[in-house]
Protein backbone atom coordinates (compact mmCIF):
# COMPACT_ATOMS: atom_id res chain seq x y z
CA UNK A 1 0.00 0.00 0.00
CA UNK A 2 1.65 3.48 -1.35
CA UNK A 3 1.37 5.88 1.79
CA UNK A 4 0.21 9.52 -0.09
CA UNK A 5 -0.58 11.29 3.58
CA UNK A 6 1.47 14.43 2.79
CA UNK A 7 2.53 16.49 -0.23
CA UNK A 8 4.92 18.77 0.47
CA UNK A 9 5.06 21.51 -2.12
CA UNK A 10 8.45 23.05 -3.34
CA UNK A 11 8.67 26.04 -4.80
CA UNK A 12 10.51 24.47 -8.59
CA UNK A 13 13.16 27.91 -8.44
CA UNK A 14 14.61 27.22 -5.49
CA UNK A 15 17.58 25.77 -5.40
CA UNK A 16 18.11 24.90 -1.45
CA UNK A 17 14.90 23.32 -1.15
CA UNK A 18 14.58 21.66 -4.52
CA UNK A 19 18.01 20.11 -3.38
CA UNK A 20 16.60 19.27 0.27
CA UNK A 21 13.12 18.30 -0.01
CA UNK A 22 13.19 14.92 0.55
CA UNK A 23 15.18 15.11 3.97
CA UNK A 24 11.81 15.53 6.01
CA UNK A 25 10.48 12.63 5.04
CA UNK A 26 6.84 13.71 3.63
CA UNK A 27 5.37 10.70 1.65
CA UNK A 28 5.75 12.79 -1.99
CA UNK A 29 7.50 16.33 -2.53
CA UNK A 30 5.97 18.19 -5.31
CA UNK A 31 8.01 20.94 -6.88
CA UNK A 32 5.61 23.26 -8.01
CA UNK A 33 6.60 25.54 -11.83
CA UNK A 34 3.40 27.08 -11.86
CA UNK A 35 1.72 29.67 -9.34
CA UNK A 36 4.83 30.02 -7.06
CA UNK A 37 7.08 30.82 -10.24
CA UNK A 38 7.45 34.37 -11.74
CA UNK A 39 6.51 34.04 -15.58
CA UNK A 40 10.11 35.27 -16.15
CA UNK A 41 11.46 32.71 -14.39
CA UNK A 42 9.44 29.49 -15.77
CA UNK A 43 12.63 28.82 -17.86
CA UNK A 44 15.14 28.59 -15.49
CA UNK A 45 12.80 26.95 -12.90
CA UNK A 46 11.94 23.90 -15.90
CA UNK A 47 15.57 23.75 -16.03
CA UNK A 48 15.78 23.65 -12.30
CA UNK A 49 13.84 20.73 -11.71
CA UNK A 50 14.88 18.84 -14.46
CA UNK A 51 18.77 18.61 -13.92
CA UNK A 52 17.95 17.52 -10.31
CA UNK A 53 15.35 14.65 -11.22
CA UNK A 54 17.59 14.02 -13.30
CA UNK A 55 20.69 13.73 -10.97
CA UNK A 56 19.55 14.03 -7.36
CA UNK A 57 18.64 10.79 -5.35
CA UNK A 58 15.54 11.50 -3.10
CA UNK A 59 15.28 8.23 -1.41
CA UNK A 60 12.54 7.02 -2.20
CA UNK A 61 10.09 10.04 -1.68
CA UNK A 62 7.48 10.07 -4.45
CA UNK A 63 8.26 12.80 -6.66
CA UNK A 64 6.00 14.81 -8.66
CA UNK A 65 6.18 17.98 -10.32
CA UNK A 66 3.40 20.51 -10.72
CA UNK A 67 2.88 22.07 -14.37
CA UNK A 68 1.37 24.71 -15.82
CA UNK A 69 -1.79 24.56 -17.41
CA UNK A 70 -2.32 23.84 -21.47
CA UNK A 71 -3.57 27.39 -21.19
CA UNK A 72 -0.75 28.68 -20.36
CA UNK A 73 2.15 28.93 -22.95
CA UNK A 74 4.37 27.10 -20.41
CA UNK A 75 2.13 23.76 -20.07
CA UNK A 76 3.57 22.58 -23.06
CA UNK A 77 7.49 23.17 -22.57
CA UNK A 78 6.72 22.07 -18.92
CA UNK A 79 5.47 18.49 -20.12
CA UNK A 80 8.09 17.52 -22.86
CA UNK A 81 11.04 18.60 -20.08
CA UNK A 82 9.38 16.36 -17.13
CA UNK A 83 8.19 13.03 -19.52
CA UNK A 84 12.47 13.72 -19.94
CA UNK A 85 13.60 14.17 -16.16
CA UNK A 86 10.81 11.24 -14.86
CA UNK A 87 9.43 12.03 -12.05
CA UNK A 88 7.01 9.62 -10.39
CA UNK A 89 4.06 11.76 -10.86
CA UNK A 90 2.87 14.81 -13.15
CA UNK A 91 0.00 16.98 -11.31
CA UNK A 92 -2.23 18.79 -13.69
CA UNK A 93 -3.28 22.33 -12.11
CA UNK A 94 -7.03 24.32 -12.53
CA UNK A 95 -8.59 20.27 -13.53
CA UNK A 96 -11.82 21.11 -15.15
CA UNK A 97 -12.87 18.97 -17.75
CA UNK A 98 -11.72 15.06 -18.64
CA UNK A 99 -10.70 16.30 -22.05
CA UNK A 100 -8.30 18.41 -19.87
CA UNK A 101 -6.44 15.27 -18.71
CA UNK A 102 -6.97 13.41 -22.29
CA UNK A 103 -4.70 16.22 -23.30
CA UNK A 104 -2.03 16.04 -21.18
CA UNK A 105 -2.20 12.63 -21.38
CA UNK A 106 -1.75 12.72 -25.52
CA UNK A 107 1.28 15.39 -25.04
CA UNK A 108 2.93 12.72 -22.57
CA UNK A 109 2.50 9.66 -24.48
CA UNK A 110 3.66 11.17 -27.29
CA UNK A 111 7.26 13.03 -25.70
CA UNK A 112 7.01 9.37 -24.33
CA UNK A 113 7.41 7.67 -27.69
CA UNK A 114 9.68 10.56 -29.41
CA UNK A 115 12.21 10.21 -26.36
CA UNK A 116 11.72 6.18 -27.10
CA UNK A 117 10.27 6.00 -23.17
CA UNK A 118 8.51 3.26 -21.95
CA UNK A 119 4.55 4.32 -22.41
CA UNK A 120 2.72 5.05 -19.16
CA UNK A 121 6.55 5.33 -17.56
CA UNK A 122 4.41 8.55 -16.35
CA UNK A 123 1.46 8.76 -13.78
CA UNK A 124 -1.09 11.92 -13.24
CA UNK A 125 -2.48 13.46 -10.44
CA UNK A 126 -5.47 16.21 -11.05
CA UNK A 127 -6.04 19.03 -9.16
CA UNK A 128 -9.98 20.23 -9.02
CA UNK A 129 -10.09 23.78 -7.99
CA UNK A 130 -13.48 25.32 -9.71
CA UNK A 131 -16.59 24.67 -9.18
CA UNK A 132 -16.45 23.36 -12.84
CA UNK A 133 -13.96 20.67 -11.80
CA UNK A 134 -16.23 19.56 -8.62
CA UNK A 135 -19.30 18.69 -10.71
CA UNK A 136 -17.34 17.04 -13.38
CA UNK A 137 -14.87 15.15 -10.61
CA UNK A 138 -15.83 11.68 -11.52
CA UNK A 139 -15.52 12.54 -15.26
CA UNK A 140 -11.91 13.51 -14.56
CA UNK A 141 -11.21 10.62 -11.87
CA UNK A 142 -11.55 8.36 -14.56
CA UNK A 143 -10.30 9.94 -17.58
CA UNK A 144 -7.10 7.86 -17.66
CA UNK A 145 -5.69 4.93 -16.89
CA UNK A 146 -2.26 6.57 -15.61
CA UNK A 147 -4.49 8.93 -13.03
CA UNK A 148 -3.18 7.59 -9.56
CA UNK A 149 -5.40 10.68 -7.61
CA UNK A 150 -7.38 13.84 -7.61
CA UNK A 151 -6.35 16.76 -5.07
CA UNK A 152 -8.59 19.59 -3.86
CA UNK A 153 -7.54 23.38 -4.31
CA UNK A 154 -9.67 24.99 -2.22
CA UNK A 155 -8.18 28.55 -2.45
CA UNK A 156 -9.29 29.19 -6.48
CA UNK A 157 -12.69 27.49 -5.30
CA UNK A 158 -13.87 29.76 -2.91
CA UNK A 159 -13.02 32.70 -4.74
CA UNK A 160 -15.46 31.07 -7.75
CA UNK A 161 -17.82 30.64 -5.34
CA UNK A 162 -17.70 34.36 -4.39
CA UNK A 163 -17.29 33.27 -0.76
CA UNK A 164 -13.67 33.24 1.33
CA UNK A 165 -12.24 30.55 3.70
CA UNK A 166 -13.60 29.63 6.61
CA UNK A 167 -12.09 27.83 9.99
CA UNK A 168 -14.96 25.26 9.99
CA UNK A 169 -14.48 24.98 6.31
CA UNK A 170 -18.58 24.62 5.82
CA UNK A 171 -18.23 26.60 2.36
CA UNK A 172 -16.27 23.70 0.66
CA UNK A 173 -17.38 20.95 2.29
CA UNK A 174 -19.48 19.81 -0.22
CA UNK A 175 -16.45 19.92 -2.79
CA UNK A 176 -14.50 17.99 -0.51
CA UNK A 177 -17.44 15.60 -0.14
CA UNK A 178 -17.99 15.22 -3.83
CA UNK A 179 -14.05 14.77 -4.42
CA UNK A 180 -13.30 12.26 -2.19
CA UNK A 181 -16.71 10.25 -3.68
CA UNK A 182 -15.42 10.40 -7.09
CA UNK A 183 -11.74 9.47 -6.09
CA UNK A 184 -13.28 6.58 -4.09
CA UNK A 185 -15.59 5.43 -7.01
CA UNK A 186 -12.67 5.29 -9.42
CA UNK A 187 -10.41 3.55 -6.73
CA UNK A 188 -7.57 6.61 -7.06
CA UNK A 189 -6.42 8.44 -4.09
CA UNK A 190 -7.79 11.58 -2.92
CA UNK A 191 -6.03 14.37 -1.40
CA UNK A 192 -7.12 17.28 0.62
CA UNK A 193 -6.08 21.26 0.08
CA UNK A 194 -3.94 23.07 2.09
CA UNK A 195 -4.13 24.85 4.79
CA UNK A 196 -2.50 28.25 4.84
CA UNK A 197 -1.67 29.22 8.28
CA UNK A 198 1.50 28.12 9.38
CA UNK A 199 0.85 29.36 12.96
CA UNK A 200 -2.20 28.12 13.83
CA UNK A 201 -1.65 24.41 14.51
CA UNK A 202 -4.44 23.16 16.49
CA UNK A 203 -6.52 24.36 13.21
CA UNK A 204 -4.62 22.29 11.28
CA UNK A 205 -4.93 19.37 13.15
CA UNK A 206 -8.73 19.82 13.30
CA UNK A 207 -8.83 20.10 9.32
CA UNK A 208 -6.41 16.75 9.22
CA UNK A 209 -8.85 15.03 11.16
CA UNK A 210 -11.82 16.51 9.19
CA UNK A 211 -9.98 15.18 5.96
CA UNK A 212 -9.44 11.92 7.65
CA UNK A 213 -12.88 11.58 9.07
CA UNK A 214 -14.38 12.27 5.19
CA UNK A 215 -12.05 9.39 3.67
CA UNK A 216 -9.24 11.96 1.90
CA UNK A 217 -5.95 9.64 1.81
CA UNK A 218 -3.82 12.67 2.91
CA UNK A 219 -3.06 16.84 2.03
CA UNK A 220 -1.40 19.05 0.10
CA UNK A 221 0.88 20.70 2.71
CA UNK A 222 3.24 23.85 2.53
CA UNK A 223 6.18 23.61 5.17
CA UNK A 224 7.94 21.00 6.92
CA UNK A 225 6.56 21.38 9.87
CA UNK A 226 2.89 20.25 8.85
CA UNK A 227 4.24 16.50 7.86
CA UNK A 228 4.52 15.01 11.32
CA UNK A 229 1.10 16.31 12.19
CA UNK A 230 -0.44 14.95 9.16
CA UNK A 231 1.44 11.37 9.77
CA UNK A 232 0.06 11.02 13.56
CA UNK A 233 -3.29 11.68 12.62
CA UNK A 234 -2.89 9.66 9.79
CA UNK A 235 -1.80 6.36 11.89
CA UNK A 236 -4.29 4.11 13.47
CA UNK A 237 -4.10 4.37 17.13
CA UNK A 238 -3.06 1.12 18.87
CA UNK A 239 -7.01 0.43 19.89
CA UNK A 240 -7.97 0.57 16.39
CA UNK A 241 -5.05 -1.43 15.09
CA UNK A 242 -6.15 -4.24 17.75
CA UNK A 243 -9.84 -4.01 17.08
CA UNK A 244 -8.99 -5.23 13.20
CA UNK A 245 -6.94 -7.89 14.87
CA UNK A 246 -9.23 -8.92 16.83
CA UNK A 247 -11.49 -9.00 13.45
CA UNK A 248 -8.91 -10.61 11.64
CA UNK A 249 -8.33 -13.48 14.33
CA UNK A 250 -12.25 -14.06 14.28
CA UNK A 251 -12.54 -14.56 10.58
CA UNK A 252 -9.50 -16.97 10.75
CA UNK A 253 -11.71 -19.00 13.62
CA UNK A 254 -14.89 -18.93 11.77
CA UNK A 255 -12.99 -20.38 8.48
CA UNK A 256 -11.28 -22.94 10.76
CA UNK A 257 -15.14 -24.22 12.15
CA UNK A 258 -17.06 -23.65 8.87
CA UNK A 259 -18.91 -20.73 10.67
CA UNK A 260 -21.24 -18.35 8.24
CA UNK A 261 -21.86 -15.76 10.80
CA UNK A 262 -19.18 -14.54 13.90
CA UNK A 263 -19.18 -11.57 16.20
CA UNK A 264 -16.37 -9.74 17.34
CA UNK A 265 -16.46 -7.26 20.41
CA UNK A 266 -20.40 -8.25 20.31
CA UNK A 267 -20.82 -6.94 16.95
CA UNK A 268 -21.99 -9.03 13.99
CA UNK A 269 -18.88 -9.20 11.22
CA UNK A 270 -19.55 -8.32 7.66
CA UNK A 271 -17.53 -7.89 4.55
CA UNK A 272 -17.34 -3.99 4.97
CA UNK A 273 -15.77 -4.35 9.02
CA UNK A 274 -13.34 -6.93 7.57
CA UNK A 275 -12.25 -4.18 4.68
CA UNK A 276 -11.60 -1.95 7.30
CA UNK A 277 -9.93 -3.73 9.40
CA UNK A 278 -7.12 -4.76 6.19
CA UNK A 279 -7.24 -1.12 5.62
CA UNK A 280 -6.26 -0.88 9.36
CA UNK A 281 -3.60 -3.02 9.35
CA UNK A 282 -2.42 -2.47 5.85
CA UNK A 283 -1.92 1.86 7.14
CA UNK A 284 -0.34 0.34 10.40
CA UNK A 285 2.26 -1.65 8.55
CA UNK A 286 2.70 1.02 6.26
CA UNK A 287 2.97 3.78 8.87
CA UNK A 288 6.04 1.64 9.76
CA UNK A 289 4.14 0.26 13.02
CA UNK A 290 4.87 -3.53 14.05
CA UNK A 291 2.60 -6.09 14.14
CA UNK A 292 3.27 -9.46 14.99
CA UNK A 293 4.17 -11.56 12.17
CA UNK A 294 1.92 -14.39 13.38
CA UNK A 295 -0.98 -11.95 13.22
CA UNK A 296 -0.42 -11.15 9.41
CA UNK A 297 -1.30 -15.11 8.56
CA UNK A 298 -4.44 -15.33 10.50
CA UNK B 1 25.25 28.58 -29.79
CA UNK B 2 26.02 32.50 -30.23
CA UNK B 3 25.71 34.32 -27.18
CA UNK B 4 24.63 37.96 -28.94
CA UNK B 5 23.47 39.44 -25.43
CA UNK B 6 23.91 39.03 -21.32
CA UNK B 7 21.76 36.24 -20.12
CA UNK B 8 21.74 36.38 -16.03
CA UNK B 9 19.64 33.20 -14.22
CA UNK B 10 20.34 31.97 -10.62
CA UNK B 11 19.99 33.89 -7.40
CA UNK B 12 22.56 34.30 -4.18
CA UNK B 13 20.96 32.83 -2.41
CA UNK B 14 22.46 29.59 -0.43
CA UNK B 15 23.16 26.67 -2.48
CA UNK B 16 22.65 28.66 -5.69
CA UNK B 17 24.38 30.33 -7.95
CA UNK B 18 24.38 33.60 -9.98
CA UNK B 19 25.60 32.90 -13.27
CA UNK B 20 25.94 35.45 -15.96
CA UNK B 21 26.86 34.85 -19.64
CA UNK B 22 27.85 37.54 -22.22
CA UNK B 23 29.64 37.85 -25.19
CA UNK B 24 32.98 37.85 -25.02
CA UNK B 25 35.38 40.91 -25.62
CA UNK B 26 38.18 38.45 -27.36
CA UNK B 27 36.96 35.37 -29.14
CA UNK B 28 37.39 32.55 -26.84
CA UNK B 29 35.98 30.95 -23.38
CA UNK B 30 36.83 32.96 -20.31
CA UNK B 31 35.24 31.86 -17.03
CA UNK B 32 35.20 33.96 -13.64
CA UNK B 33 34.42 32.42 -10.50
CA UNK B 34 33.78 33.39 -7.10
CA UNK B 35 32.68 30.94 -4.66
CA UNK B 36 32.75 29.97 -0.66
CA UNK B 37 33.89 26.32 -1.93
CA UNK B 38 36.23 27.93 -4.02
CA UNK B 39 39.23 25.73 -2.58
CA UNK B 40 37.56 23.04 -2.33
CA UNK B 41 35.31 22.43 -5.55
CA UNK B 42 36.52 25.15 -7.78
CA UNK B 43 38.10 23.17 -10.50
CA UNK B 44 35.01 21.15 -10.20
CA UNK B 45 32.62 24.05 -10.89
CA UNK B 46 35.06 24.90 -13.59
CA UNK B 47 34.80 21.47 -15.40
CA UNK B 48 31.10 21.26 -15.27
CA UNK B 49 31.25 25.11 -16.84
CA UNK B 50 33.06 23.64 -19.65
CA UNK B 51 31.13 20.58 -19.99
CA UNK B 52 28.07 22.67 -20.38
CA UNK B 53 29.82 25.18 -22.84
CA UNK B 54 30.59 22.47 -24.92
CA UNK B 55 27.49 20.03 -25.03
CA UNK B 56 25.59 23.62 -25.82
CA UNK B 57 28.27 24.16 -28.77
CA UNK B 58 28.99 27.42 -27.11
CA UNK B 59 32.76 28.65 -28.31
CA UNK B 60 32.66 32.21 -27.77
CA UNK B 61 31.21 33.42 -24.01
CA UNK B 62 32.19 35.01 -20.95
CA UNK B 63 31.15 33.49 -18.04
CA UNK B 64 30.50 35.01 -14.58
CA UNK B 65 29.21 32.72 -11.24
CA UNK B 66 28.86 33.70 -8.10
CA UNK B 67 28.14 30.06 -6.25
CA UNK B 68 26.44 30.12 -2.78
CA UNK B 69 27.03 25.95 -2.64
CA UNK B 70 25.68 24.78 -5.64
CA UNK B 71 25.41 21.44 -6.91
CA UNK B 72 27.13 20.29 -9.76
CA UNK B 73 23.22 19.74 -11.30
CA UNK B 74 22.48 23.86 -10.28
CA UNK B 75 25.35 25.08 -11.96
CA UNK B 76 24.10 23.41 -14.82
CA UNK B 77 20.26 24.40 -14.50
CA UNK B 78 21.26 27.91 -13.89
CA UNK B 79 24.08 28.08 -16.72
CA UNK B 80 22.19 26.63 -19.42
CA UNK B 81 19.23 28.88 -18.14
CA UNK B 82 21.80 32.06 -18.42
CA UNK B 83 23.04 31.04 -22.00
CA UNK B 84 19.79 30.01 -23.98
CA UNK B 85 18.49 33.69 -22.76
CA UNK B 86 21.51 35.23 -24.11
CA UNK B 87 21.69 33.36 -27.16
CA UNK B 88 17.68 34.29 -27.35
CA UNK B 89 16.79 30.72 -27.35
CA UNK B 90 13.11 29.89 -25.70
CA UNK B 91 13.17 26.01 -27.68
CA UNK B 92 14.88 23.92 -25.45
CA UNK B 93 16.16 20.33 -26.28
CA UNK B 94 14.85 18.18 -23.74
CA UNK B 95 16.25 14.72 -25.28
CA UNK B 96 19.38 14.29 -23.86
Amino acid sequence: MKLRRTMLYVPGGNAAMVKDAHIYRSDAIMFDLEDSIAVNEKDSARLLVFHALRTLNYEGTETVVRINGLDSPYGRDDIKAMVNAGPDIIRLPKTETAQDIQDVEELIRQEEKAAGLEEGSIALMAAVESPLGILNAYQIATASSRLIGIAFGAEDYVTNMKTSRSRAGSEIFYARSALVTAARAAGIYALDTVFSDLNDEEGFVEEVRMAKQLGFDGKSIISPRQIRPVHDVFAPTEAEVEAALRVMRGIAEAKKRNMGVITVDGKMVDKPMVDRAERIIEMAKASGQRIPEEELHV
Amino acid sequence: MKITKKGIAGTLESSDVLVTVSPPVEPGVTIELESIVKKQFGNRIIAVVNEVLEGLGIKDVHVSLQDKGALDCTVRARLEAAAYRAAGISQLQWRR
